[in-house]
């Protein structure tokens, strides 16, 4: 699942997975909205922005983490909030990595490989 | 006076971000200072500022440039200036801004930004937030032209 509120960004994460062989891609232009998908939709990773109106790409992490079905879920943060102190909070709220935003589509791929199960 | 250390950051995040994301090199041309509130360009976004200083940035292209720079940045043709190309314009400001704000945090400038709004239209105008100067600085690409202008209100 990629959640952003840019359709840019959201087309350019969903080809660099199509590209990594995920086959199906499904798309929420904020948290609230990829929290209501999560509800009727099984997914193996979420790629989320952080700055979204409606609700944040932090707060859709800290909702995950506290869900029973969703918590184990790898959720790579790609973002342009990228000072510190935004790094240490998604780290607290158990991020599984972080990618900052302008990002070339090998790093993007190699963030996913981290924290992707093999095979 | 407007500080050149507040300003550089975002003409070389500009530079970095659409080389990164859509393989397009841009090089500045000689920054004025704006007297108006006329866009010059087709299509624009705006950011807000907040933090050790108040202001704003906006990102302004010419049509043919963006809808190259999209083509690049999606990886497929763009003719038209249409919703798609628009967005981008949005998603490129959100980026060259948080770009900017992580090189000024290196400094120990601390800021953050709000959400785009994306304007367009021949004849456009952008209002910046800040009561200070605005800064505009031209850049170009083998695409065609665009500028980047910055305004704030002064830092604490």
């Amino acid at each position: 699942m990629v959640v952003d509120d840019f359709s840019t960004m959201r087309r350019i994460v969903r080809k660099i997975l199509k590209d990594l062989q995920f086959r199906e891609v499904i798309e929420a232009e904020n948290g609230l909205a990829a929290l209501r998908l999560l509800e009727s939709n099984k997914v193996d990773l979420i790629v989320s922005d952080w700055n979204m109106p409606m609700m944040t790409g932090l707060e859709l992490l800290k909702r995950v983490r506290a869900d029973e079905r969703l918590k184990g879920l790898p959720f790579l943060m790609v973002t342009a909030e990228a000072q510190k102190e935004n790094i240490i909070e998604a780290i607290q709220a158990k991020v599984s990595n972080y990618v900052i935003k302008p990002f070339s589509a090998a790093v993007l791929a190699e963030k996913l490989a981290k924290i992707l199960p093999q095979g | 006076m407007m500080d050149v250390k507040l300003i550089n950051p975002f003409l070389v995040a500009a530079m970095h971000v659409l080389k990164t994301m859509a393989q397009v090199d841009a090089k500045p041309g000689r920054p004025f200072l704006k007297k108006d509130d006329l866009a010059i360009g087709d299509v624009s976004a705006i950011i807000g500022i907040t933090g050790a200083a108040k202001g704003s940035m906006a990102l302004i292209f010419t049509e043919q440039c963006i809808k190259d720079i999209a083509s690049n940045l999606l990886g497929e043709p763009f003719t038209e200036l249409n919703h798609e190309v628009r967005d981008a314009v949005g998603e490129l400001t959100n980026m060259i801004c948080g770009d900017a704000r992580r090189r000024l945090a290196e400094d120990g400038f601390i800021l953050q930004a709000g959400i785009p709004t994306i304007v367009g239209g021949k004849g456009h105008t952008i209002t910046h937030i800040a009561s200070g100067p605005c800064l505009a600085v031209p850049f170009t690409t083998s695409q065609g032209s665009f500028m980047v202008e910055v305004a704030f209100s002064g830092s604490t």
